[in-house]
């Protein structure tokens, strides 16, 4: 169960610049931590974190072990039309997740 | 800046001038209110939007919206259950509730809808029930309130009622006004129930900790929803 929340305006003004606030659920295992048996707990974090506006590549992030669990990540692009953003999480033991969000330029 | 700071003074000073309670927040980074002020940012919410979502699967048909079904019952527990005669928390109550029987204590699916319920109190004042069958569990929750336990030898109002406000290690003490449960710890990574926070507690003193759901945090919690009677809920809150 993996879940995100993206916090954006659905409409902007051609050139304005718009600011895109992301959070997702996601343990952030170091794979330095023993668990409750002891047993080293395997990594298991975010890697990259990418943002596709109409198919052109807008944002990117690279994410590492010490990034706190439920990463919230902030940025701003510029409203250049009205559009698709596809948010991209990947990261160890297969994770994926995408999410879109659509913008109205005017 | 600055003038934001004055404008937050000039409005919090006629509410300290009646009421010295305090809620964990007023004792947070100005970093950390506005995180939590702001529900894009606070991680509570990944929970709540689940809450919210079971709600339309499992409550709804009953229930309806819960933005008026729902409004001010955080405020009111814990309540006095006929069923088996005990106050019985919010958290206990949509643990066994027909529709969601099978939620156990501190899972997220059980945070997820407690967290969703007690949204719908935000901004309201904790009322606990005027209700004579709740008095004997609450003085006993006053009672555990004040009993030295653990290998430290430590009562909750050692701490919270005598060294409020002051330091222990880097933090500070707060007043332990419940007004934000089921809330989101950054030391946890996780959202967690009052439970939660006083079985942590009792750890800290080295006392064996009460399961989850016992009797005995019930009544605590019905001591200590008296002792914050008025005080704004802020569920789901976020605390450092």
């Amino acid at each position: 169960m993996a879940r995100a929340l993206i916090t954006m305006p659905a409409t902007a003004k051609r050139g304005e610049v718009i600011e895109i606030r992301t959070l997702i659920a996601h343990p952030m295992e170091t794979g330095y931590r023993p668990g409750a048996d002891g047993a080293i707990l395997p990594r298991n974090v975010i890697h990259r974190f990418t943002c596709h506006y109409d198919n052109v590549l807008v944002f990117s992030a690279e994410l590492f072990p010490a990034v706190a669990a439920n990463p919230f990540i902030a940025f701003s692009t510029v409203a250049t039309a009205s559009g698709t953003l596809r948010f991209v999480w990947s990261g160890d033991q297969g994770f994926t997740q995408t999410e879109t969000a659509s913008l109205a330029v005017t | 800046m600055k003038r934001v700071a004055a404008m937050m003074l000039l409005v919090a000073a006629p509410a300290v001038a009646v009421d010295a309670r305090r809620s964990g927040f007023d004792d947070m980074s100005p970093q950390l209110q506005a995180m939590q002020r702001d529900d894009a940012a606070n991680p509570a919410m990944l929970w709540v939007k689940d809450g919210e979502a079971m709600w339309g699967r499992e409550c709804v048909r009953c229930h309806g919206d819960a933005a008026t079904s729902m409004r001010g019952v955080a405020t009111r527990y814990p309540s006095f259950d006929a069923a088996t005669q005990r106050p019985i928390t919010l958290g206990q109550r949509l643990a066994t509730h027909q529709r969601t029987t099978s939620l156990s204590p501190e899972s997220d699916a059980l945070l997820g809808i407690e967290g969703y319920v007690a949204l719908q109190s935000r901004g309201l004042p904790i009322a606990p029930p005027d209700d004579p069958r709740l008095q004997p569990f609450r003085e006993r929750g006053e009672q555990l309130f004040r009993r030295r336990m653990g290998q430290l030898d430590l009562s909750c109002a050692q701490c919270h009622d005598d060294h409020a406000g002051q330091r222990l290690g880097g933090s500070t003490i707060p007043q332990a006004h419940p007004t934000g449960y089921p809330q989101y710890r950054l030391e946890w990574q996780a959202m967690a129930s009052l439970q939660r926070r006083l079985r942590s507690c009792m750890n800290g003193v080295r006392a064996e900790p009460f399961e989850y759901a016992a009797p005995e945090f019930a009544e605590l919690e019905i001591y200590l929803k008296a002792r914050a009677a008025g005080m704004r809920i802020e569920a789901p809150a976020l605390r450092p």
